[in-house]
């Protein structure tokens, strides 16, 4: 039984809520190989994405998910900017639930965005990542892609290394992963380590090479090169020296470990170009599983209002 | 124009006085306070009556912190609106920062305040002129001039003084005038695009802190100035742990530091932002449990000075945004009263501790003539049922501006009579 209204994060998604999502995706990845690649489950409902936020591989990925699923998928790009033309967060998302949409697909670059919409309408809202806040939908097509790989969830280690501070996906995946009994780590510079996030239950370092021998999943961030303006690096070139991924380092990891980017990717910055082509590395596989896993939400959030459909 | 306040407890600190007494206001002035019953009349002599039995009478409250938006921002407050929701929350005086538009740094528009505040306002308003000219933070303002024309202070509120030379000569300018200088202790460049304390309730929700060494740092950094140059200061809404003790230090070797705690910053902690409320959105932001239990430590041990409220409205487009989008502050006269009054049911302060850390307190730091219940004194006064249990509702706001983050609450404290010159100006709504 799923009963969730919103997807907002991962915070508050139980094991068997993960599960079943994770479940369900697996049962949607093949409509994705078929040669009429649609089926009717969401005919007649209609998925708003509402992107304040540029985006354009997230963006797609739900547009696919909705199309296959026979929804009729519309795109909005909001103002970034709340006073642009005067209407304001909630005024723009009261005007399109005036509508009928059954679902509407919020990304923000503010944090709290999302939830502040879902507070305001009544139809239901996944959250396609705010701010440094959450990025569920992200943490879960990464569960999903390393449950495919290894079988099961429980147990594994997980090192997610680089810019910790600006990234939601990181936020979403420590709350998904410590549900699903996984051990998280977290590298980066100190500068890029929020105070306070050793309290959320994972482990906290710098030096990467330390950590990497027992690690089951190496998870790289993207590095927003801005970042270096608010003094938070001394150059990309010293970045790249401490934190990218090189065959040298991998030669200290386990065989069989696998490596992964929420992209898009800085090659030769988070990952050298070799890795990222090499059989270990999962990052279009992430692609293909955000797909099914986005296509899943859809369905579970209308399930039971859908009876019919299917 | 003769008025009997019957059989309430009379509190009044800088008198003593915390006993059962009859209060007789005549012509607007306070004639006499005598024993229950033992004012006698003329014959023919009709005073009205006001019974206060199970009520608290004390001085009219004094909140030394209150924007009032006018001129500039009338659509979130204005002075006649502004004194309204102070007299609805029982103060009867208050003092209005300069951060209007145009800054209130020339004489010209602390007298259009004063005028404003004579002919609309219903209570007392004393204009707080601004440090520097436009809040630029550049050059020092006429605060000959200022003075003259009835400022009590001085502040850059909102915009703190960052350029120290700057500060060290204003501290110094202003001895002249032995006004303090109120200072909103925030260095700019660690909070930068933030917008909540720095702490795990702000990795969390992935919002930009705003580490409570900002505000050290600046307190710090103004104690160590006054002490080479004299003057006084003032620190504006102290909120963390370390600004506490450092105001404490500062007292003990018995250098001229005074501050005040607004009432959020001892009710409420950081946790509060979780849900993303714009209403709990302010500056300095609402702080981790350690420094709520400074700021308590600060109140009994008498570190912190006054409670004032730094009522700040904002218009509902001004909060219904993204939280990092939203104005900084909330309105706080209104609610002020009850969420200090817990204080007394937590034992962290007397009752009487209470009333004189918002009426005689202020009064002394401040040089004004309110606060107390003196003989001769013109009659600001308030009545409050301390038990009298409510729900706030911002709906019922006098305040121009709605934005608080108590509605609901279910508080005790109400206020029954605002007495202004001996004229009830609490309006109904």
């Amino acid at each position: 039984m799923f009963i969730l209204k919103n997807i907002l994060g991962t915070k508050c998604l139980s094991n068997e809520a993960i599960t079943t999502i994770l479940d369900t995706a697996d049962s949607f990845k093949e409509i994705s190989t078929r040669p009429i690649k649609k089926v009717p489950a969401l005919r007649g409902k209609t998925i708003i994405n509402l992107f304040f936020e540029p985006s354009t591989r997230t963006r797609t990925s739900f547009e696919i998910a909705g199309k296959r699923l026979s929804a009729d998928v519309i795109n909005i790009s909001g103002p970034s900017s709340s006073s642009v033309k005067g209407e304001n967060l909630i005024d723009t998302a009261l005007n399109l639930e005036a509508m009928h949409p059954d679902i509407m697909v919020v990304r923000h670059a503010l944090s709290g965005a999302s939830e502040m919409i879902s507070q305001h309408v009544k139809c239901p809202i996944i959250n396609a990542g705010d701010g440094f806040h959450e990025h569920p939908t992200q943490a879960l097509l990464d569960l999903h892609t390393i449950r495919e790989a290894k079988g099961s969830l429980e147990g594994l280690n997980i090192t997610i290394v680089g810019d910790i501070a600006h990234s939601r996906v990181v936020r979403s995946n420590i709350y998904a992963m410590k549900t699903m009994g996984m051990n998280v780590k977290l590298i980066g510079p100190p500068t890029m380590i929020p105070q306070g996030i050793d309290k959320m239950g994972v482990s906290v370092g710098y030096d990467f090479e330390g950590v990497i021998h027992d690690t089951d999943v190496i998870m790289m961030l993207r590095l927003q090169k801005e970042r270096q303006s608010r003094y938070l690096l001394s150059s990309i070139r010293e970045y790249s020296n401490l934190y990218c991924l090189t065959s040298k380092i991998l030669e200290k990891a386990k065989d069989d470990v696998l490596i992964f980017h929420p992209g898009p990717v800085n090659r030769g910055i988070e990952i050298s170009p070799d890795i990222m082509r090499s059989k270990r590395s999962l990052i279009l596989t992430q692609v293909t599983n955000g797909v099914a896993v986005r296509m899943a939400l859809m369905y579970l959030l209308l399930g039971g209002k859908n009876d019919t459909s299917n | 124009m003769t008025l009997v306040i019957k059989n309430g407890r009379v509190i009044d600190p800088v008198n003593s006085l915390d006993e059962p007494k009859d209060i007789l206001v005549h012509k607007g002035m306070i004639k006499a306070i005598e024993s229950p019953g033992s004012i006698s009349f003329d014959a023919g002599e009709k005073p009205s009556v006001i019974d206060a039995k199970g009520c608290v009478v004390c001085p009219g409250l004094i909140d030394m912190h209150v924007h009032f938006r006018e001129p500039g921002f009338e659509y979130k407050e204005t002075i006649t609106s502004g004194c309204q929701s102070a007299a609805a929350g029982g103060f009867t005086s208050v003092a209005v920062m300069p951060n209007t538009n145009p800054v209130n740094d020339t004489r010209a528009v602390t007298e259009h305040i004063l005028a404003l505040a004579r002919t609309e306002g219903i209570i007392n308003v004393y204009p707080i002129a601004a440090i520097t000219q436009k809040l630029e933070g550049e050059r020092l303002s006429e605060m000959a001039d200022l003075k003259n024309a009835g400022a009590i202070a001085f502040s850059d509120d909102g915009r703190p003084v960052m350029n120290n030379e700057l500060m060290r000569r204003a501290f110094e300018y202003s001895k002249m005038f032995e006004l303090p200088l109120i200072q909103h202790s925030e260095m700019l460049d660690l909070t930068e695009g933030g917008c909540m304390n720095e702490g795990m309730v702000s990795t969390e929700l992935g919002l930009k802190g705003m580490p409570a060494e900002a505000e050290d740092i600046m307190v710090y950094r103004d104690i160590a100035l006054l002490e080479k140059t004299g003057g006084r200061l003032h620190v504006a809404h102290i909120s963390s742990k370390n600004s506490v003790d450092l105001v404490r230090q500062a007292k003990s070797k018995g250098l001229p530091v005074t501050c005040e705690v607004a009432p959020h910053h001892f009710t409420l902690t950081d946790e509060a932002v979780r849900g993303y409320d714009t209403n709990t959105k302010m500056s300095p932001p609402l702080r981790a449990i350690e420094d709520v239990e400074a700021i308590k430590e600060g109140l009994r041990d008498g570190t912190i000075d006054i409670i004032a409220t730094d009522h700040a409205p904002h218009d509902i487009t001004d909060k219904q945004v993204e939280y990092q989008n939203a104005c900084f502050g909330i309105v706080g006269l209104e609610t002020a009263l009850p969420l200090s009054l817990k204080l007394v049911d937590e034992k962290i302060l007397s009752m009487g501790d209470v009333i004189k850390k918002l009426t005689s307190t202020p009064a002394d730091i401040f040089n004004l003539k309110a606060g107390n219940l003196s003989l001769g004194n013109e009659a600001d006064i308030l009545i409050f049922n301390p038990s009298l249990e409510y729900c706030i509702d911002i709906s019922k706001f006098h305040s121009k501006s709605k934005n608080s983050p108590f509605d609901g609450w279910k508080v005790k404290g109400k206020v029954l009579h605002t007495l202004v010159k001996g004229i009830n100006c609490l309006l109904s709504k």
